[in-house]
């Protein structure tokens, strides 16, 4: 049986900092994309991440569900970017490290493209925060790029690796 | 040591016609654990998606679900089903639901599963199920509210499976 769960790019970001972590010409050979992720920003405190599918910032929504270790909620926009969840930040915890995963099925279908996430902020502090997130991007285009970005610089070790996956 | 492959492709349906139901039969045995994922939508509404097992379709089911209505976080539960959940799907509103079966070849255990529905315009959600049985999964019969929740042509749903070193 074929092999249907292949890495295709990691990026690890070095000890300059980046403003946005990215991956390019995406292989359109495979259904389904896996991006799994884990950084810091280089300022302040936990803050939101978001994504972007070839570099486009306009026709997305998404609704979120989120846990903060004392309340849970629910919120949603259509701005910035999809949500990909928060990540941890200069002020958190020392070498914490967000983690998360964005499933994105059938991304070069003719037909708008739907995006889950599930993501942990961990800190050792009182407030932390784990994020679900359904994410549309209402746009037909075959997706060939994924970009990260955050409020701040991604700081050094932050980490992302794109997989492809075939179905039968 | 060689590399082997851990997670396979094995079945994959798209829809050429509208369908009430979608099945996965004779499931191989030979992994440890299932993901199901579906992007589909119906002809009109918005519905649950039902997955009933082995066509089992005795009040064996039971689950706890956590979601987001873009405003409130809420949680439900019910138990004593005779189907189970496995997502929900929308005419008009585009999403993707995926769905894992922890160990689903067992016969020791009772079976649980996962599911996470995606759907930016109208709710993300975590669910937790049971399948009150100890028998192997080797069939998915999916379904949306027959009749109202036909699955439309060109709606996917991809079975995969995870083998355990």
């Amino acid at each position: 049986m074929p092999n249907t769960f292949i890495k295709i790019a990691t990026v690890t970001v070095g000890s300059s900092g980046a403003a946005n972590i990215d991956f390019t010409n995406i292989p359109q050979t495979f259904t389904d994309l896996k991006l799994v992720f884990s950084t810091r920003i280089i300022t302040g405190s936990q803050a939101n991440i978001w994504y972007k599918f070839n570099n486009s910032t306009s026709s997305l929504s998404w609704r979120g569900l989120y846990g903060t270790g004392s309340a849970a909620g629910s919120n949603n926009g259509t701005t910035v970017g999809l949500l990909a969840g928060v990540t941890t930040a200069a002020n958190d915890t020392a070498s914490v490290f967000a983690s998360g995963e964005i499933y994105i099925p059938n991304y070069t279908s003719s037909n708008n493209k739907s995006s889950a996430v599930d993501n942990v902020g961990e800190n050792n502090a009182t407030a932390s925060t784990v994020y679900l997130v359904a994410n549309l991007w209402s746009n037909t285009a075959a997706i060939n790029q994924i970009t990260l970005y955050s409020d701040y610089n991604f700081a050094q070790y932050s980490e992302a690796t794109l997989y492809g996956i075939t179905k039968a | 040591m060689p590399a082997s492959n851990t997670y396979e492709s094995i079945s994959s349906v798209t829809l050429s016609n509208n369908s009430t139901t979608v099945t996965f039969g004779s499931i191989p045995q030979t992994y440890t654990d299932l993901v199901l994922v579906i992007v589909a939508k119906i002809t009109s509404g918005g519905l649950d998606m039902f997955v009933k097992i082995n066509s089992d379709s005795g009040s064996n089911y039971s689950y706890t679900q956590l979601y987001g209505t873009g405003t409130s976080a809420l949680s439900a539960r019910a138990s004593s089903q005779s189907i189970g959940i496995a997502g929900a799907v929308y005419a008009s509103n585009d999403g993707v639901v995926i769905n894992q079966f922890m160990n689903y070849s067992n016969t020791t255990t009772n079976k649980t599963w996962l599911t996470r529905i995606n759907v930016a315009a109208a709710t993300v959600s975590l669910i937790t199920n049971l399948w009150r049985s100890t028998a192997a999964i080797s069939s998915l019969e999916l379904s949306s509210g027959n009749p109202a929740g036909t699955f439309t042509s060109g709606s996917t749903f991809s079975l995969y499976g995870i083998k355990a070193a």
